[in-house]
């Protein structure tokens, strides 16, 4: 290339780019990860959701407030007949993508399909007996016995065509594991607002809308093509925002939402999100692996536990490692959730001579050391916060050794039992404390508790948790929530640091709201000029 | 000539299952596949039957084996992390890296000569000097943060160059190539620069130096007693003595640059190999991280064993190497 | 022995060589910056207003001060400003200089020592042992050092217990880089044996009996000593920016014991949101390092290398 033609093209460049953005319906859309698989069944994981909420739906969706909306279904209840059976009223005149017709068959084989082995959903659907048509338009489900959340569970089950995937010998889920290659990993049937045109993973996923959507005069579905790009360098990715490479990115850094802001033809929205984060201590095992104490385990002792939970200043990590984008949290449940208080979840003094104290009185006066683990790449700062809390907790003399890993690194320690100080998020889908109990406080076991990694447990409150999933009276099982938590709060089972706030940035044409869930429903967005 | 190239293509086939080996072993270390595999829904028996289903409870020869059986055949089982079979992935990746890799060497090369040949030329002028003197800052920070700087300064405050992306392709049905389309060639612009700017600066060097060398020469000195002008004398004599030396050198350095652009291609989003692998390590994709890997191997056994047969078949007097003396 | 080897040098070179170098303002500018800064690592607990290293002196609150500015909080100020955990951005370089420098000159050793014996050995004992050597050096020469690295601190970190991965992120870096360096000493020495082993003086000293580690070490060694010593210095610039490139994939020291290479990398997330002194003072400590030892090298070849001249 000549430095003449170089010249030349560095002069056009800046027209070609500006051309890119003339095409007013186009929206670019940019994230940290890309999709896993269009599979819709075979991983349950945000950004594969996200972009199939585009193509598929579920019977029940969540809107951008995050509240459930008919979308597949347009009724739905508990028999009053049977206690353990839902029915749901399917809406009529649905066409997949491709023009085959939307009817219960459909729902009968995705919901079968979602429960096969190798599905990544059928915890979800660890109740439910059967599943069952009722006329063209009717389905049931049955469960094991009454479940009074069932609907909640089923806002990312997406319904594929029956025929269509057994026409392309796609009936069984993508078997990651067993090294299958189906055709629904790369290609996709759904009934959803936005048709698939082609995916490059990694790269580019180019959508358009599906101008047959039985909801195109109910929703503004304003976007004509969706092109999305995941970037995962941060700086990347902020830039592409700022030089109007894209119109919209889902994870602008905290430190450039002001950069962003004050760009002209940019702004940033921002809202809580629907996650927790929080430390857990091994509390469980008589002896620690991971510290300098010969013979004991210092997190056994309540008190050094709380020492730990008023060491933390929340208030400054939120002011400059999250520059005032989290809300500093008491307790593990994101506000949304059924069983979150403002009781609960206020924020506990920051005491540095008080947990001194506590220290002393539990015989670590001197202190102790401790190696703490945290992900590098699963939440917001999440080294930065490891390494703030690094440094309060070494002023009561708990010495920290922080290891910060690769998420995929990392969340095998505390699956494995191998980390006794570690950094967690927990979402929750289901909108219900019972999600963060089965997980985090039941004993760890076949089922249950496969993430609670404080080795907490306590085989009373096993019965209530277990209780929870077929109790109906809800006055009575909320009371049993409460009393769970209290046993949570009071033996400071975890650590809890901050909810998230996710913060969007956009250009300014785009019009929408933040959903809690960070998954971006594009048939709500607007347009405007 | 025969017997030596059948010994190096032996001794390549070691030093391939070596790295195998390596790398193989490395896997059991970086992490555990099955987390990333299953959601945050996975109970402790899910993670048992994965791990029996991908038989990592097999002892490790017994893995090993395996995975060298399914090698061979280039066969490296299905990425966990797409679901599909890693080789396919690593073929439909690589052109956008081989594009990047080739244009920066080109870059490279094309730049590396010419500054060179004037550097050496106008050896103490001061233009010569400061192109000599500002080369080495370009090696004197790290490649990643050349490649944001770029960015900053093309991107976001100038906003001539794209900050990321190959922009649109053609798809020659085997082949889906950046280079025909206008937003493909300006999407090339800055991440071939910052790949390639390291070697332009050792090559630029190399030129000086062989350059400078080769006008020392006797036959040289004659030539210009001769009243041979300087323009033939540079050109026809002098450089063409020096290219030799240059395009071994960019052969062996085109490993590096391969290597390179993982870090390259994570900066620009450029959807080539390099990113793929370091997304397999984040997700512990071991197929598709055992397959690039392997490849890797193949390509540089490759380019090692080609150089090694060139060198015999000119001087037959190398036997063992073509580690000759001090340079 | 070595004292000898000194001798040696300053007899060969010293006329030229100061006189090379009092000539010479580069070389002269590059040495200086080069030992300022390499000796403000060195006393940077002296220096240094406060240990970085030391978490429990840390305040949150400070963080993200501008250069001279005092903190909306604290009120403290700065004299570079403070990073994202509050670190003084001063003190932070001259301690992440320290780590940067130990593990330059830590791996440049380990390759010199590899490098210099295996091309020794090579050279003088010529044969398979020649063969497989330099097999080895071609391998390693066409695998780029980063994968290396990369495979190292994979495997490494799988037999290291967990309480002491913080230190061996560092050994692993020297380790990594070391081997990808050490095949240019390697053919450097092993050619330059080449040649000597033939010559009248090493035969003769074969023949008055003398062992041939001696002859090795007492002869062709002061002969190589000024390439070795030219690859050295290049290495070094080339082992600091390797660990910093190394920290951006994930591979390098601990966020908190920071190298300049991880302050880099921390630094680059902050380039577009005003914070620039977190991202530029690291970079032209790194580049001011880099360059000073780069023309050093450069210098010391010209001069080491009359052919050049």
């Amino acid at each position: 290339m000549s430095l003449k033609t170089l010249k030349a093209i560095l002069l056009t460049s800046s027209l070609v780019i500006g051309m890119g953005a003339a095409n007013a319906q186009t929206l670019k859309w940019a994230r940290a990860g890309d999709s896993l698989t269009l599979d819709p069944h075979a991983q349950n994981e945000g950004p594969t959701s996200a972009l199939a909420h585009q193509i598929s739906e579920p019977l029940i969706i969540r809107d951008m407030t995050g509240k459930p909306v008919p979308a597949l279904a347009t009724e739905w209840g508990p028999s009053e007949s049977d206690p353990n059976v839902w029915w749901f009223k399917l809406r009529e005149g649905v066409k997949f993508h491709d023009g085959a017709e939307f009817d219960s068959e459909d729902v009968v084989f995705s919901f079968n399909r979602a429960m096969s082995e190798e599905s990544n959903f059928k915890e979800l659907l660890s109740s439910v007996v059967e599943v069952r048509a009722n006329g063209k338009y009717g389905f049931e489900i049955v469960t094991n016995g009454p479940n009074p959340i069932m609907d909640s569970n089923l806002t990312n089950l997406f319904i594929m065509d029956k025929g269509w995937a057994e026409a392309n010998n796609a009936v069984k889920v993508q078997d990651v594991e067993g090294g299958e290659d189906t055709f629904a990993a790369r290609n996709a049937n759904g009934t959803g607002p936005f048709i698939l045109v082609s995916r490059e993973p990694d790269a580019k996923t180019v959508l358009t809308r599906n101008d047959n959507y039985w909801g195109i005069d109910e929703f503004p579905m304003e976007i004509k093509d969706i092109i999305y790009t995941p970037i995962q360098n941060q700086a990347t990715r902020v830039a592409a925002l700022l030089s109007g490479e894209v119109d919209f990115i889902q994870d602008v850094p905290v430190q450039d939402l002001a950069r962003v802001g004050e760009t002209k033809g940019l702004k940033v929205i921002t809202a809580p999100q629907n996650r927790v984060i929080f430390f857990g201590m091994n509390q469980g095992d008589a002896d620690l692996e991971t510290d300098n104490v010969e013979g004991k385990n210092p997190f056994a002792d309540l008190r050094v536990r709380q020492a730990v939970n008023i060491a933390i200043d929340r208030e400054a990590i939120k002011k400059v490692v999250m520059r005032d984008q989290s809300v500093p949290a008491g307790m593990i449940s994101p506000p949304f959730v059924n069983g979150w208080t403002a009781e609960l979840d206020a924020v506990p003094a920051y005491d540095v001579e008080k947990a001194k104290g506590l220290m002393a009185d539990a015989g670590y006066g001197d202190g102790f050391s401790i190696r703490l683990n945290c992900p590098n790449d699963r939440y917001i700062n999440d080294e930065a916060i490891c390494q703030a809390s690094v440094g309060m907790l070494a002023k009561i003399g708990i010495d920290v050794q922080l290891e910060a890993l690769p998420k995929a690194q990392h969340f095998p320690l505390i699956g494995g039992l191998q980390t006794d100080f570690y950094m967690l998020g927990w979402g929750v889908p289901t909108y219900d404390s019972e999600y963060i109990f089965n997980f985090l406080v039941h004993t760890k076991g076949e089922k249950f508790g496969s993430w609670n990694g404080v080795r907490f447990s306590d085989p009373d409150l096993d019965v209530k948790i277990q209780g929870l999933a077929s109790e109906t009276n809800l006055e009575k099982r909320n009371q049993m929530i409460a009393d769970i938590w209290e046993v949570v709060q009071r033996e400071q089972l975890y650590i809890p640091i901050h909810h998230q706030v996710l913060n969007w940035g956009m250009a300014d044409k785009v019009d929408t709201i933040v959903s809690p869930e960070d998954t971006p429903m594009f048939k709500y967005f607007k347009l405007s000029e | 000539m025969l017997a030596f190239a059948i010994k190096r293509f032996f001794q390549s086939i070691i030093v391939l299952l070596v790295v195998g080996l390596v790398a193989f072993s490395m896997f059991n270390f970086v992490g555990d596949p099955v987390d990333s595999m299953l959601g945050q829904e996975r109970t402790d028996a899910d993670v048992e039957r994965v791990r029996i289903s991908l038989g990592l409870d097999k002892p490790f020869p017994v893995q090993y084996y395996k995975f060298l059986q399914g090698a061979v055949k280039g066969d490296f089982g299905i990425s966990y992390r797409q679901g599909r079979p890693a080789s396919e992935i690593i073929a439909e990746r690589l052109p956008a890296t081989l594009e990047l890799a080739f244009v920066s060497a080109f870059l490279a090369i094309v730049f590396g000569v010419v500054l060179g040949i004037f550097t050496a030329i106008r050896r103490d002028g001061w233009l010569a000097n400061t192109i000599m003197s500002l080369s080495l800052i370009g090696v004197s920070l790290p490649t990643f943060l050349i490649g944001i700087l770029l960015i900053y300064l093309f991107s976001v405050e100038l906003g001539w160059l794209p900050s990321f992306g190959r922009g649109d392709v053609v798809d020659l049905g085997w082949w889906k190539t950046g280079l025909l389309t206008k937003s493909g060639l300006l999407a090339l612009i800055l991440p071939s620069i910052t790949l390639g700017l390291y070697q332009m600066t050792l090559i630029m060097r190399l030129v000086r130096s062989e350059m400078l060398e080769v006008l020392r020469q006797d036959y040289i000195r004659f030539a210009r007693a001769r009243g041979l002008k300087d323009k033939s004398i540079y050109f026809r004599h002098a450089l063409k003595n020096t290219l030799v030396p240059v395009i071994t050198v960019t052969g062996m350095q085109l490993g590096s640059i391969i290597a390179f652009a993982i870090i390259t291609e994570t900066v620009f989003q450029w959807p080539g190999v390099g990113l793929l692998f370091i997304n397999s390590i984040r997700f512990v994709d071991i197929p598709v991280m055992a397959a690039y890997l392997m490849l890797i191997s193949v390509m540089f056994v490759s380019i090692n064993l080609i150089v090694d047969l060139l060198y015999f078949a000119i001087d037959p007097r190398l036997r063992v190497g073509k580690s000759g003396g001090a340079k | 022995m070595f004292s000898k080897l000194a001798d040696n040098i300053q007899r060969a070179k010293k006329s030229d060589f100061m006189y090379a170098f009092r000539h010479s303002p580069v070389a002269m500018i590059s040495f200086l910056v080069a030992f300022i800064l390499i000796l403000s690592a060195i006393i940077a607990p002296l220096i240094a207003p406060h240990n970085p290293f030391d978490p429990a002196t840390l305040n949150l609150m400070n963080g993200f001060s501008a250069p001279m500015v005092p903190n909306q909080y604290t009120s403290e100020v700065f004299l570079l400003g403070t990073d994202d955990q509050g670190r003084d951005v001063f003190s932070t370089i001259l301690y992440g200089m320290r780590i940067s420098l130990f593990v330059g000159f830590a791996a440049v050793t380990f390759a010199m020592v590899l490098g210099v014996s295996l091309g020794l050995i090579a050279g003088y004992v010529g044969g398979w042992v020649d063969a497989i050597i330099m097999r080895i050096a071609d391998v390693q020469l066409t695998f780029p050092g980063i994968l290396v690295a990369m495979l190292i601190f994979g495997i490494a970190k799988g037999f290291t217990p967990i309480d002491q991965r913080d230190e061996m992120a560092i050994w692993v870096l020297i380790i990594a880089i070391g081997l990808s360096e050490w095949v240019q000493f390697a053919r450097v020495v092993r050619g330059a044996t080449l040649v000597e082993k033939n010559k009248e003086y090493v035969q003769a000293a074969r023949l008055n009996g003398r062992r041939s580690g001696g002859i090795m070490l007492g002869h062709i060694l002061p002969n190589v000593l000024g390439p070795v010593l030219v690859i050295a210095t290049i290495s070094l610039a080339l082992a600091i920016i390797a660990e910093a490139t190394l920290s951006f994939l994930g591979v390098g020291a601990p966020p908190t014991q920071p190298s300049l290479g991880t302050l880099i990398r921390i630094g680059q997330g902050y380039l577009f949101s005003g914070e620039w002194w977190i991202l530029l003072f690291p970079a032209l400590t790194l580049l001011m390092l880099a360059l000073s030892v780069n023309l050093l090298g450069d210098w010391l070849r010209d001069v080491l290398n009359p052919k050049l001249r």
